[in-house]
């Protein structure tokens, strides 16, 4: 019998490795995709909670998510062409131009 | 029956996972990314929702995806330069997303659900799309109209970032 | 669901749709200009704006409508008036700034004005689906404005950023909303409000969501230890975004953060209430500390900012009236002092970082006598010193922790306050004390645009700081209602 809990735990093990992605990766395309990672993390946390509530919130808030997490990547993307442009390697820990 | 699915959907989701972000090249971590969020529409199947399971397909798995293989192959970022890959600091930021995981988990495991149930048993998610649908339409309108902003307004600010402009401020 | 329960009220989103309306105005109109002529269209979006303010000012139904998504109450118009407010500053100021940085483009004015709908959308929400809708609106402008200077370094360094951790705080702000969706089986902040009395206190899912919302909604307000992004953020972006940054995505994160905890989370406040405590005490103290050792006057005022967002967390916290409408009194007042030495930043900044150090501020009253005074009146509003706005507001804020028995926060406060003082007061030393490093360099002219918002900013905050009654007023009615929620 497939409970709750079985899908919690599978959304939070998704999660940490992509906040592990966002933290420790200095490639910042591998960065957007942890992000993606993240974000679907929750969706299956609100699909589960969908399901074992009997509501339809959530199943509709997951495509709220994956429309707006769309539309999130494309501004990414195109930050990250900026970046390339400017230093021809997209490395987090290289921007350092601020300090303070 | 289903346990034995939904264990393989969440190994291979997991062990995916693990590789995007701990593979050297971008190329692989992205097919590995691609594997994962295709579990990720299983998992919505198992969880009676075979719209979402279609939509994840879709959007994620055949738009974003091939936006982010683009991005790779274009900008060639297949293989890092570097030996290094990692953060130097990866090491301390792997126990604290550890240590981080751990409280989740346990409160996440305590909980349970006390609300009362809705009105969308198994027998009315049978017609899972059309109840959707018909959501998005009434109760849901208003986020939905808003999203239409939304796209427009990273379809433009994308645009308007990559574009080159010509000297003189131009287009 | 029928047509009627749903209460489709045109008239309640009124505001938000004559904005995105202007927006896409400003969109179709960039097209027939060329690019000498791309102010026309901030004129355009000010005329526009200043036709929505008292539209927005009036446009109140005492019923959520949308299927109970839109609450279109006296709080969501008060807010809609600070970002209206927000909005006209910005844009004056960017006119002339974005001729001087030579990035004239007109889409600019368009993003801005939708990243005003997503503010808007943000504090008229009443279901969590339509507060991150519109968040996500005004996050994803704001990380392309952030990045409009395309081909200044830091600009889009201070991009990447806030994208990266704007759409990991996202992450956590939905993974918290799933678990509050978890406990009350709706993201109605009405419904989750009614399940969490009943003593749902140790509820684990009430708790972890609580917890990660609070975070997520730190990450947005820029508090210790989730403020990493700001103030690289604050120092890439063109200055005119800076200044709508600091104002109005902070007041935008403030209305949600005030509607979800004093509405929906306030039966379960002892949850909650130490850990914005803490974090209200540490971000005063680390962004007043912190904000000493600048040397560039933007940089400057982004710790100034973020010991802002701590003082007026503390009036999250009182649960009553009196906390709740000082914060909303606050940012009103913020709104017109942070802007007003925002535009004299963006006057003196130059292409190519000139203007941006602290000591380029030296010897300013000699020089430009009236704008030295004007930059100084808004300091002084900073950091608090009476006649100014900045003073009463943080009058009422400490007034109320002290009448809730938060006397060690009080105390913090008024620390951190003086704290803050220092690195104010040296920017209006090096003004009137200090003689010029180089005469030669010559200083750009204030025109039409400057001076009018530096007028209006210095008005509002007089005024704001002489006669806050009737906008005290204001906003004790507009959140009201919020203490009395259970009762409807």
């Amino acid at each position: 019998m497939l409970t709750l809990n079985h899908f919690l735990i599978l959304s939070l093990a998704l999660f940490s490795v992509g906040v592990a992605g966002v933290l420790i990766r200095r490639n910042i395309i591998i960065v957007l995709m942890s992000l993606e990672l993240i974000f679907n993390s929750v969706n299956i946390s609100l699909a589960a909670f969908s399901y074992y509530l009997q509501s339809l919130n959530g199943t509709v808030f997951v495509i709220f998510n994956i429309t707006v997490s769309a539309a999130e990547v494309a501004i990414g993307i195109a930050i990250l062409v900026l970046v390339y442009r400017q230093r021809r390697n997209v490395y987090v820990d290289e921007l350092n131009g601020m300090k303070g | 029956m289903e346990q034995l699915f939904f264990y393989i959907f969440a190994a291979i989701a997991v062990i995916s996972a693990i590789c995007v972000i701990s593979l050297r090249n971008a190329v692989h971590s992205a097919v590995f990314l691609i594997v994962c969020l295709l579990q990720v529409a299983a998992v919505y199947i198992l969880l009676r929702a075979p719209f979402l399971a279609a939509v994840q397909v879709f959007i994620y798995v055949g738009a974003v995806m091939v936006f982010f293989l683009f991005a790779v192959m274009v900008l060639d970022l297949g293989t890092e330069k570097l030996k290094q890959h990692i953060h130097s600091q990866g090491g301390p930021a792997v126990v604290i997303v550890a240590a981080m995981s751990a409280v989740l988990g346990y409160y996440a495991l305590k909980g349970s659900i006390t609300a009362p149930l809705g009105e969308y048993n198994e027998a009315a998610l049978a017609r899972n799309t059309e109840v959707i649908g018909r959501s998005l339409f009434t109760q849901y309108i208003f986020p939905f109209e808003v999203v239409s902003v939304v796209l427009l307004a990273a379809l433009i600010g994308a645009v308007v970032l990559v574009s080159r402009m010509k000297a003189g401020g131009g287009r | 669901m029928t047509l009627n329960d749903l209460n489709i009220n045109l008239a309640s989103v009124l505001p938000q749709l004559l904005v995105t309306g202007l927006g896409l105005l400003v969109l179709v109109l960039d097209l027939f200009l060329d690019k000498k002529s791309k102010a026309a269209l901030g004129y355009v979006s000010i005329a526009g704006l200043l036709v929505i303010l008292p539209i927005a000012f009036v446009t109140v139904s005492p019923e959520a409508s949308f299927g109970k998504m839109v609450m279109a109450d006296p709080f969501s118009a008060f807010f809609n008036v600070v970002f209206i407010i927000a909005a006209l500053f910005s844009v004056l100021i960017s006119m002339d700034y974005l001729k001087k940085v030579n990035v004239q483009r007109g889409e600019y004015y368009c993003i801005m004005l939708f990243a005003t709908v997503g503010m808007m959308i943000m504090a008229s929400a009443a279901d969590l689906i339509n507060l991150y809708v519109g968040l996500e609106l005004m996050a994803l402008s704001f990380y392309v404005l952030v990045a409009y200077r395309v081909d200044e370094r830091r600009s889009v360094e201070g991009a990447l950023k806030y994208f990266v951790l704007g759409a990991l705080s996202s992450g956590v702000l939905l993974y918290g909303i799933s678990y509050v969706y978890g406990f009350s089986g709706s993201t109605n902040l009405a419904q989750i409000a009614r399940y969490a009395v009943n003593g749902a206190g140790g509820n684990p899912f009430l708790s972890l969501g609580i917890a990660l919302i609070a975070i997520g909604f730190c990450f947005k307000i820029a508090a210790f230890p989730f403020h990493m992004w700001a103030p690289d953020a604050y120092e890439g972006a063109p200055t005119p975004v800076t200044a709508f940054l600091s104002v109005g995505s902070k007041a935008a994160a403030f209305a949600a953060f005030l509607r979800v905890f004093i509405t929906a989370f306030s039966g379960v406040r002892p949850q909650w209430s130490g850990l914005i405590w803490t974090l209200s005490a540490a971000t005063m103290v680390f962004g007043s500390v912190v904000a000493i050792s600048q040397k560039n006057i933007v940089r400057m005022l982004a710790y100034s900012s973020i010991a802002h967002a701590g003082i007026i967390m503390i009036g999250l916290l009182t649960y009553d009236t009196a906390g709740a409408s000082s914060v909303m009194y606050y940012l009103l007042v913020y709104a017109f002092m942070n802007m007003g030495a925002f535009t004299v930043v963006a006057l003196f900044i130059r292409d190519g970082g000139a203007g941006e150090s602290i000591s380029d501020y030296k010897g300013l009253a000699a020089r430009r006598p009236g704008i030295a005074f004007l930059m100084s009146l808004f300091l002084l509003a900073l950091a608090g010193i009476p006649p100014t706005g900045g003073f009463t507001a943080k009058f009422f804020i400490l007034a109320s922790a002290i009448d809730a028995h938060y006397y060690w926060l009080a105390v913090i406060g008024v620390l951190a306050t003086a704290i803050s003082l220092f690195f104010y007061l040296k920017v209006i030393f090096y003004m009137y004390m200090k003689e010029p490093d180089d005469y030669q360099q010559p200083l750009p002219e204030a025109d039409f645009t400057y001076n009018v918002a530096l007028l209006a900013a210095a008005a509002g905050t007089l005024i704001l700081g002489i006669y806050p009654a009737p906008f005290v007023d204001m906003a004790m009615e507009a959140i009201k209602p919020f203490f009395n929620f259970l009762a409807f």
